[in-house]
């Protein structure tokens, strides 16, 4: 695997096992075939654990392959951190073999709701920014860690909907949860872009008011339009106005592993990792500026 | 409210089901009307109602469940049509929303269900249960753990107490309609989508469709098992099918034999040469593993 020389520098954590993990892409069936015949050199790859789950078969088997030659780091659809219930303990349990499997330096998953009274939603539901609702998510997010015995990183989701009941502003929610858990953020630059857009707010506010030293890793997507919200698609290239934010956000935190999402209408291999890429040109800047 | 408080009410509220025209349900389960009940706890902004921004989860709850069913069950779409099928994972999904952390399982009990509920199938419902047996299967034989498999070698002393297991991804099934040629056919022609134009590839599920209508009553004995990661559906006779069983169920081999055998017209020599041929299939399949127990007690010491 080749590392890229001018990520070499990039700042590691406590939130991300003390990695400098680059730019990465997320791992999609389409490409497959390419990486496994190209070899192509990428940083590293996210996966969805909820796909890797399983007791056998083919996705472990490819899951295996694909460790033999990259880096990878598991990010979660359905631990749901904010949802009242308990954790899913058959899913911890799951997550746990995942996690030995995969050797991920650091865990992500959502900060949402999804389940209730066992039953599944399947979708990343909002928040209400209340500090009942952060202390029980921040308690299952220690609890999650301390069976996992590794980092987690919670990722601000896009939303579309607000809560009366809710007594702060997103960010000062994020903070307030990942302060009393004591766990790492994902920094989602295209989730705050949709939800500022959703909710009416300055999205450099939320920028500039997280705390910078727990970010572990950023994501960055494309979205789509509609004519009176926008929706967290992951089906187009990243836009211009979130691409500025992320260069803030670098500004602000220092060079950090950085993923971008495509999950539907999936270009080639070629089109996705060049899109991640660009990510580059905004690293690389305060990484010399700081030399 | 507390977020236990909530979540109940959103959740309720978002599995509502969907109106014809999907859009949001207009009342509650509790007959209250849908509008008002957003507007307790969602906030309206300039653009969206409480309501309106309710209806986006609503709708996104309600589309990914029945992506998830369609992508699943080809085969019973094809014995159905697609407005049957529509129809009947409306119903399903609303009745037996997901109890797991992952789509894979949402249709885990849609053989059940349907078996409950056959106007969803109408005068194919032993048809298109049939088919959601065989493609549940698939699914579990896809994923499904593998143990080491045993060789001829494990199997040469056949004492009377020798127990073999059946790898665990294995799914053994009794049909009434040979359902198994049917989906071989549908899947093949929706791999040829992508080559296909739309035109032709309507004619092949019209084609599939009348198939379907016409397949004839065969009772068939099934092993869908893997080979090289892919899944394969193999047609087993009746006394293989009650041996496989017997031991997957832990009888001795000896037993899982006699019991295979019991209402079988063949003569002894022929039992003799079927034996021979499935334990070699078997083997080099490697379907057979040591049983379950023992592996327990080797774990315990």
């Amino acid at each position: 695997m080749r590392r890229s020389l001018l990520l070499k520098h990039m700042p590691a954590n406590r939130f991300n096992g003390f990695t400098d993990y680059g730019i990465g892409i997320g791992l999609r069936i389409p490409h497959y075939a390419h990486i496994f015949e190209k070899k192509p050199a990428v940083d590293w790859f996210e996966i969805i654990s909820e796909n890797y789950m399983v007791d056998g078969g083919r996705p472990l088997a490819t899951l295996d392959q694909i460790l033999e030659r990259y880096r990878v780091v598991q990010h979660g659809v359905s631990t749901y951190f904010g949802s009242a219930e308990p954790l899913n303990r058959e899913h911890l349990r799951r997550l746990k073999a995942l996690v030995k499997r995969t050797k991920t330096p650091w865990l992500t998953d959502h900060l949402c709701w999804g389940s209730v009274d066992g039953t599944y939603s399947h979708d990343l539901l909002p928040m209400p920014y209340t500090f009942e609702a952060a202390e029980i998510t921040a308690c299952k997010v220690r609890e999650a860690r301390d069976f996992l015995e590794l980092p987690i990183a919670v990722e601000n989701v896009s939303s579309y909907a607000e809560f009366h009941m809710s007594e702060m502003t997103e960010w000062e929610f994020l903070t307030e949860v990942v302060e009393r858990a004591d766990c790492g953020i994902l920094l989602d630059v295209n989730n705050i872009y949709v939800s500022s857009r959703n909710h009416d707010f300055d999205p450099y506010d939320y920028l500039n008011s997280i705390p910078a030293e727990r970010v572990a890793q950023i994501h960055v997507a494309g979205h789509s339009k509609f004519q009176k919200y926008i929706l967290d698609t992951h089906d187009n290239p990243v836009i211009d106005p979130v691409w500025k934010m992320y260069e803030h956000a670098i500004r602000r935190i220092g060079p950090t592993a950085t993923l971008l999402e495509w999950d539907d209408s999936i270009p080639s291999f070629e089109e996705v990792h060049a899109e991640a890429l660009k990510a580059k040109r905004y690293i690389q800047a305060p990484a010399t500026a700081g030399l | 409210m507390t977020l236990l408080e909530l979540q109940r009410r959103m959740m309720k509220a978002v599995m509502q089901p969907l109106t014809s025209s999907d859009r949001i349900a207009p009342k509650t389960a509790d007959g209250r009307p849908m509008k008002i009940e957003a507007a307790e706890f969602i906030t309206p902004n300039s653009r969206l109602t409480s309501l309106e921004r309710l209806e986006i989860y609503s709708r996104s709850y309600w589309y990914r469940a029945l992506d998830s069913l369609y992508d699943d069950f080809p085969g019973l779409r094809a014995v159905l049509g697609q407005q049957a099928f529509h129809r009947l994972s409306r119903a399903y999904v609303a009745e037996c929303p997901s109890r797991s952390f992952t789509l894979r399982n949402l249709g885990e009990r849609l053989a059940g269900w349907l078996q409950q509920n056959p106007q969803y199938a109408g005068r194919r419902h032993a048809l298109a249960l049939d088919m959601v047996r065989l493609e549940s299967a698939h699914i579990e034989a896809f994923d499904g753990a593998a143990e080491k498999a045993l060789g001829p070698e494990d199997l040469i002393e056949l004492g009377p107490d020798l127990r073999v297991g059946l790898q665990p991804y294995i799914r053994l099934l009794e049909f009434e309609y040979p359902v198994d040629k049917l989906l071989i056919q549908v899947n093949r022609a929706s791999e040829e989508r992508e080559e296909a134009s739309n035109a032709v590839l309507k004619q092949k599920h019209q084609r599939a469709a009348r198939r379907a209508i016409h397949l004839k009553r065969v009772r068939t004995h099934l092993a869908v098992h893997r080979m090289d990661f892919t899944v394969y559906y193999r047609r087993i006779a009746a006394e293989e099918f009650q041996i496989l069983s017997a031991l997957r169920e832990g009888q001795p081999v000896v037993r899982a034999i006699q019991s295979g055998f019991e209402n079988s017209a063949a003569s002894l020599d022929e039992q003799r040469g079927m034996l021979e041929a499935w334990f070699a299939a078997w083997a080099e399949l490697g379907w057979l593993c040591p049983p379950a127990r023992v592996k327990k007690e080797r774990v315990t010491t």
